[in-house]
């Protein structure tokens, strides 16, 4: 498991030949998101990101086969179309790796300690956070979720 | 008792600071004691933390409720809701 909170961008295609080197894995399936149209400043809590992440890989492998796993994001100054965040995971099987990298992905933007703030023309802006994305979270507890 | 105090994002700015330890008194137990007892101090304290905006904690880098408790040499952060992603 990996888990990282940087400024550098990322390698996609070097993080996800690492997850592919372990031949019992049979699917990796991978996450990118990047700023839309206008640059922000990312900032979060330094200590409890790392943990909240950690927490949030771990409730996942509880629940689906994850043979390995890796989340990447970034903090600091981003432009239009720089990549945030990389959420990857390897599994035997493509339904456990789909289910569980959609789940890291929705905990993920309700539950770790990340802040958003829009370098607009008219001044700079905090995103206020989106309630859909606590819908999103709140759907992985019906139980019925819970099989991979 | 004694606790490190932390802020984020937009109540950071609004209050001038990232961090502060301060002297609470001993009946300042749960995190939102510790948000009213903040409040108290009036102007962007009294803004910041009023009680229709919405502001959630941490005790020690975990998250955390209003009716969750504070002990002396806590870490307590208060914080929007956040945004990453």
């Amino acid at each position: 498991m990996k888990i990282s909170v940087q400024r550098e961008e990322f390698d996609l295609n070097k993080e996800i030949d690492l997850l592919r080197k372990d031949e019992k894995v049979g699917a990796v399936a991978s996450f990118v998101g990047q700023v839309r149209e206008v640059a922000m400043t990312l900032e979060h809590y330094p200590g409890m990101t790392e943990k909240a992440i950690a927490k949030i890989v771990e409730e996942a492998r509880t629940r689906w086969a994850v043979l390995n796993c890796t989340v990447i994001h970034r903090y600091g100054e981003l432009k239009p179309a720089d990549p945030i965040v990389l959420v990857a995971v390897a599994s035997g099987h493509r339904g456990d790796a789909f289910a569980a990298c959609e789940f890291i992905m929705d905990y993920l933007k309700t539950r770790a300690p990340f802040w958003k703030k829009e370098q607009r023309a008219e001044g700079a802006r905090w995103v206020e956070a989106k309630s859909a994305d606590d819908t999103a979270a709140e759907r992985w507890q019906d139980p019925k979720r819970k099989a991979g | 008792m004694k606790l490190t105090v932390r802020f984020f994002a937009s109540l950071k700015e609004q209050l001038g600071r990232d961090v502060e330890e301060i002297e609470v008194p001993a009946g300042v137990a749960t995190v939102a004691a510790l948000r009213t007892h903040l409040m108290k101090r009036g102007g962007d304290w009294q803004a910041a933390f009023a009680e229709k905006k919405l502001v959630r904690a941490a005790v020690n880098q975990e998250m955390a409720q209003p009716a969750a408790a504070i002990k002396a040499g806590d870490e307590v952060a208060f914080f929007p809701p956040v945004t990453g992603g």
